[in-house]
């Protein structure tokens, strides 16, 4: 699983695209914090790009590495090695690659702006972890799609169709469901919510960190109601994890099925 | 060394491979033939695993190959579209192969073979799909496997080119090993096939010597023999 890791790690860290994603997470960076010069705006702002950008290009990495490398997976499946650990090494070859980028487009502005002299150092590593965790989520996602879709358009579109759905279209359900069923008790309809979509329980968890409930919402106010600070925080990385494991569990199950 | 017992597949309402049972336990070149879509590639599938079978099995050296990978070490696979990740070279893509089996390898041979020593440091999404086949047939020959199976070896290969891979089957016959082949090109197979297993709608329509499908058609060449089974 390693070798796989390491050969489809230093193929992507090498695409152009990989590096197009670097310079834009530079490019924000070096912007939002020299323009605006103050840490924590430029936090919450990078926030709101995050957890709707992290998402989309994990998604539209994912698959398309996927059905670009269809062929090379076909060489490798012919080797002696076991499935699984060949989907598991491309998965994490994807996954870690576009963190890196993250992390390294987004670290090195604010180390030169000196994050480390500031307290909103944790608030910052909390947004590179959910942005990590995003990557994941949405990478393996995605490749679940892949694996159950030989069709390239198809698993394209439903892999649009489901980064969209996470991003926009659930956030409107709901608020149309809290409109509809204004005069019943919603607390528990709204934090099950929450927990069901990985998008708001990382912006949640940003904000729970931050600390702003101006900006925390229906769902993140009740989410400090309901566990309190430090509980709602470890819940949510909690929920995450098992965001991560459970397509990773599919992708493994489905991939030992699946005919090349 | 192969046993196929029984096996069928098929995708969705299409039956590709239907019932088929053989043994090949001598060496030499077995080559499996059939019109478009008679399931070759599907069977050379199967027999590595890429392909899961509904009903049967298949046995190599005795063992059922389902839920093991270990006997494909024993396998070397050219399969039928060379495609690499696109930012790798050349020396890093046949380094993993080796790294990914584990076994002595005579790369440098074939390198200087096929004339890819001055290709070793580009990267594979420059190379065009000739060049591309090289660098796929020396990664199938640089083992030294018992098994070999080369899914239409020759495409988009130069004759110089397809003059040495033909000396190199014949080379790995004369080892001893167990060839297993397909190709549209029947000079290549006529050329180079001690027996043929004719696949057609699933099955298994003629299985024996070159010399046994002529006399049973009736005709000069594989080309008409093929051609009198398909039009009759």
């Amino acid at each position: 699983m390693i070798k796989i890791l390491k050969y489809s790690f230093s193929d992507l860290i090498r695409s152009r695209w990989s590096y197009i994603y670097l310079v834009f997470y530079l490019i924000l960076g070096f912007s939002l914090l020299f323009l605006n010069n103050d840490l924590s705006k430029a936090i919450i702002t990078l926030m709101n790009i995050i957890v709707v950008l992290t998402p989309m290009i994990g998604t539209i990495f994912g698959v398309m590495y996927f059905y670009n490398s269809r062929e090379f997976t076909e060489l490798l499946l012919a080797q002696p090695v076991r499935r699984s650990r060949i989907f598991l090494g491309q998965y994490l070859g994807i996954s870690i690659s576009l963190a890196l980028s993250l992390t390294m487009g987004l670290g090195i502005p604010f180390l030169i702006y000196g994050i480390f002299q500031s307290p909103e150092i944790f608030n910052f590593l909390m947004l590179l972890v959910s942005g990590t965790f995003l990557t994941f989520i949405f990478v393996a996602l995605s490749i679940n799609i892949a694996l159950f879709n030989t069709n390239k358009i198809k698993g394209f579109g439903y892999a649009i169709l489901m980064w969209l759905f996470f991003a926009v279209i659930y956030d409107g359900l709901f608020l149309i469901s809290l409109v509809v069923f204004n005069d019943y008790p919603l607390d528990n309809l709204a934090l099950t919510a929450s927990f069901l979509n990985p998008i708001d329980l990382s912006r949640i968890m940003i904000l729970l960190k931050l600390d702003i409930s101006a900006l925390l919402g229906y769902t993140g106010a009740l989410f400090q109601k309901f566990f309190g600070t430090g509980t709602g925080l470890l819940s949510s990385i909690a929920m995450l994890l098992i965001w991560v494991m459970i397509p990773i569990f599919t992708m493994v199950k489905k991939s030992e099925r699946k005919d090349f | 060394m192969i046993a196929v017992q029984h096996i069928g597949k098929s995708f969705g309402k299409l039956t590709v491979l239907d019932d088929i049972s053989f043994e090949v336990n001598n060496p030499g070149i077995f080559a499996v033939l059939g019109p478009n879509g008679s399931g070759k590639t599907t069977f050379l599938k199967i027999l590595l695993g890429m392909v899961i079978p509904e009903t049967g099995k298949m046995l190599f050296d005795g063992k059922d190959i389902s839920r093991s990978f270990k006997y494909r070490n024993k396998i070397g696979y050219l399969p039928q579209v060379a495609q690499f990740p696109d930012n790798l070279t050349v020396v890093e893509i046949i380094n993993m192969i080796k790294n990914i089996r584990q076994q002595p390898a005579h790369s440098e041979q074939l390198i200087s073979l096929f004339g890819l020593a001055k290709s070793l440091d580009k990267k594979l999404g420059t190379l065009s799909g000739g060049t591309r086949q090289k660098v796929n047939i020396v990664l199938t020959f640089m083992f030294d496997n018992p098994v070999i199976v080369l899914d239409e070896p020759t495409a988009g290969l130069d004759p110089v080119s397809l003059i040495k891979l033909k000396d190199l089957i014949q080379q790995e016959k004369n080892a001893g090993k167990i060839i297993l082949i397909t190709s549209h090109i029947m000079g290549l197979v006529e050329e180079l096939a001690d027996e043929i297993i004719f696949l057609l709608e699933g099955q298994i329509f003629f299985k024996g010597t070159l010399e046994d499908l002529k006399s049973k058609t009736g005709s000069e060449d594989l080309e008409h023999s093929i051609a009198t089974i398909l039009e009759p």
